[in-house]
């Protein structure tokens, strides 16, 4: 009974001091992601290319989700404002809603789902199919060539997803509220532009959409170089990259929310 | 004793090029890897590397290249001692190595011509046309200058071996390692690679180290061969040697012989007590 | 080559669809775009309560906004709170006897400023003082004067 307690307490302590060793190992490697980033400056054809992969090929996901997300937000803040006589208010509840909160943080999670997963499967595969090893031996470094650059696009992209996200939304609430529901065209831009603040809102929402695009990233391009060179590893790294980057973003969104909104 | 012999046949001295002494590895605090190797692989032949399987043959090229640390003990590169070297000079020093990997590991989403002309373009700032030079005369060698613009998906496996051959030689390194380059091919496909190792290694002065366990193909080629086994140096010598050894143990690996002193039962105890125990359970 | 061309024209649209949709957030959508016409002359105006009044809060003329409140300060001389406020530079004809009353938005609302026009030929211009002013309303006060008002009448 006793000794069945006490691997209990060892396992959980086996737990924390190994995820320790693996922070401490991710922060190492994001070291060593970082000092190629000189490198990759130099070379724009490798970002580029990368931009296009992680960063268009997620236009597609994020417009669709923030068209259908500014609707829904503009009708049922309709139906909530509307019994108490404050629909012209509908503008300031899409628009804050949208660029304080939903916008950095769904599109955060829908970028790790497509783009990091991506990301953290095809370093992963080069790992597992010697690639990485090869170019070891070709004294090129694969931090540097491979994934400093992947690094970089996720985090110029993610903010830039983010501004589109929230803008489409908010129009997309405007569609349904004003067109459709019959809200004050007026009352929906004049108020919004009232109570959202550029300084205030705006700026803080981009910054925690940086700060989203980098952790998303680091622990996408992590899970990847770290996985085990099976299939099994693969598949099983790629899954730990989606879920870690939501735990952290939805973490880190509070964390983040507390510092900016709170007076 | 094995290398003294073979130093005096040589009537001009072969400097070594790789000196490994007394390497000891192990995984993470597991089984030891190595347990005091020693070994001089000798300058512009073929040397060898064989053992059964787990002796570390693969472990033993990673170290020549710097990609593992060895717990203690000596690795010098062509005068150089690689375990110590920082990660700019570990880089400046595999310029000069070239290794074929087993699966060839061909980057996927470059062309035929591309993977071989990665390395120029990402160590020299080479012209264009001086690029396409080098890449289509290290393919006519291997002869697939026409399948220069395939991709790796659509190369069967003993193409990409060709290909990951032509760009492991690309920058005419000194030393060439081949981890298990016979492994899985068809016997045409083998042939060729056989005789393009031999080709390469004399037309262009190399170096070059071979891991393998086909005896027959490694045998008639080689030069010298190394038999590894329990973390240490079994057998040296030249294949001839090798061939007509008064150790057991070469016998049966040379031999293929499936039981000696390498036991062909894992240990364990008695048949008899084994079924007898089995039995007497509920 | 020709596909690196493309990739690269799509990586600019992207960067370029975003540049848009940062401008249209900024000037359609939050107040920098109204805070930037802002050309606007200084005014203050003392209170003896300003109740919930916020910096920013509105300052309206017959209902349409005109300016903006910028800051709430107090006044140690006289013993009331000071609120500076920018109004537009186009609404330069204020009588210099306009009278600055603060009320509440809606029954939740936030609280602002409304402008009364007044009948001097005076106008008021840069660093001009609105001296009738007529104070936030506070709850307690009306409470209280109800209950004075109910009591002594009979």
């Amino acid at each position: 009974m006793l000794s069945s307690f006490m691997n209990f307490l060892q396992m959980i302590g086996a737990y924390i001091l190994g995820s320790l060793a693996d922070l401490g190992k991710s922060s190492l490697f994001l070291g060593q992601v970082l000092l190629g980033i000189k490198d990759t400056l130099l070379r724009p054809k490798l970002l580029i290319k990368e931009l296009y992969s992680v960063g268009v090929l997620s236009l597609l996901i994020i417009v669709f989700s923030a068209i259908f997300v500014g609707m829904v937000l503009s009708l049922l803040g309709y139906v909530t404002l509307v019994d108490f006589g404050a629909e012209s208010s509908l503008g300031v509840l899409v628009s804050l809603s949208l660029i304080r909160e939903l916008g950095p943080v769904l599109a955060a999670l829908l970028f790790s789902g497509r783009a990091g997963s991506a990301l953290t499967a095809e370093i992963g595969l080069m790992k597992a199919t010697e690639q990485l090893a090869s170019m070891e031996m070709m004294a090129v470094d694969p931090i540097r060539r491979i994934v400093t650059p992947r690094f970089m696009a996720g985090f110029i992209s993610l903010p830039l997803l983010t501004i589109i996200f929230m803008a489409l939304g908010i129009y997309a609430g405007y569609l349904v509220g004003s067109v459709w529901l019959g809200v004050d065209e007026g009352s929906y831009w004049s108020q919004m532009q009232n109570k959202v603040e550029f300084q205030h809102d705006i700026v803080n929402g981009i910054i925690k959409s940086v700060v989203f695009g980098f952790v998303v990233t680091w622990i996408a391009v992590y899970q990847g170089y770290s996985a085990m060179p099976t299939s099994e590893g693969v598949s099983r790294a790629t899954t730990n990259s989606v879920v870690y980057s939501a735990l952290a973003v939805l973490a880190l969104d509070f964390v983040l929310t507390a510092m900016m909104f709170i007076n | 004793m094995g290398l003294a012999l073979m130093k005096e046949k040589d009537n001009n001295v072969s400097e070594t090029l790789v000196t490994i002494h007394d390497l000891h590895f192990s995984w993470d605090g597991g089984r030891e890897i190595f347990a005091g190797v020693n070994l001089e692989i000798p300058k512009g032949k073929i040397t060898a590397i064989m053992g059964p399987s787990g002796t570390g043959k693969t472990t033993l090229l990673r170290m020549i290249g710097g990609q593992l640390r060895p717990v203690s003990g000596s690795v010098n590169v062509q005068g150089v001692e690689i375990p110590e070297l920082n990660r700019k000079e570990l880089y400046q020093a595999r310029r000069r190595m070239g290794m074929l990997f087993q699966s060839g590991a061909l980057l996927t989403d470059l062309s035929v011509f591309e993977n071989i002309a990665f390395p120029i373009r990402e160590h020299y700032d080479f012209p264009e046309s001086m690029i396409r030079d080098i890449v289509l005369l290290k393919l006519e060698l291997v002869g697939l200058r026409g399948a220069r613009d395939l991709m790796p998906s659509e190369l069967s496996g003993g193409m990409a071996r060709r290909v990951a051959l032509a760009r492991a030689i690309v920058l005419d390194p000194n030393l060439m390692m081949y981890d298990e380059p016979f492994t899985g091919l068809d016997p045409v496909t083998l042939g060729t690679i056989v005789s393009l190792i031999k080709k390469i290694n004399s037309s262009l002065s190399m170096t070059s180290i071979v891991v393998s366990h086909d005896i027959h193909e490694t045998f008639s080629i080689a030069d010298y061969v190394c038999i590894l086994s329990e973390g240490k140096v079994a057998a040296t010598g030249s294949p001839e040697e090798l061939l007509n050894s008064d150790s057991e143990f070469v016998q049966q690996f040379v031999n293929g012989k499936p039981d000696g002193p390498m036991p062909f039962h894992f240990p364990a105890q008695s048949l008899v007590s084994d079924i007898m125990n089995g039995d007497s359970g509920c | 080559m020709g596909s690196s061309r493309k990739t690269e024209i799509f990586v600019g649209a992207f960067v370029l669809a975003s540049l848009i949709a940062f401008f249209v957030l900024a000037m359609n959508i939050s107040n920098l775009g109204s805070l930037g016409s802002d050309k606007g002359y200084e005014v203050t105006a003392q209170f003896d309560n300003v109740g919930g009044l916020q910096p920013r809060a509105k300052v309206t003329l017959s209902g349409v906004s005109v300016g903006r409140v910028t800051s709430i300060g107090y006044d140690k001389e006289s013993y009331r709170a000071v609120v500076t406020m920018v109004i537009n530079a186009d609404v330069d004809y204020l009588p210099s006897d306009s009278q600055a009353s603060i009320y509440t938005s809606g029954l939740l609302g936030e609280q602002y400023i409304s402008l009364e026009p007044g009948a001097e030929d005076d106008v008021l211009a840069n660093g001009s003082q609105i001296t009738l002013t007529q104070s936030a309303v506070v709850l307690e006060e009306i409470i209280g004067k109800f209950l004075v008002s109910f009591t002594t009448k009979n």
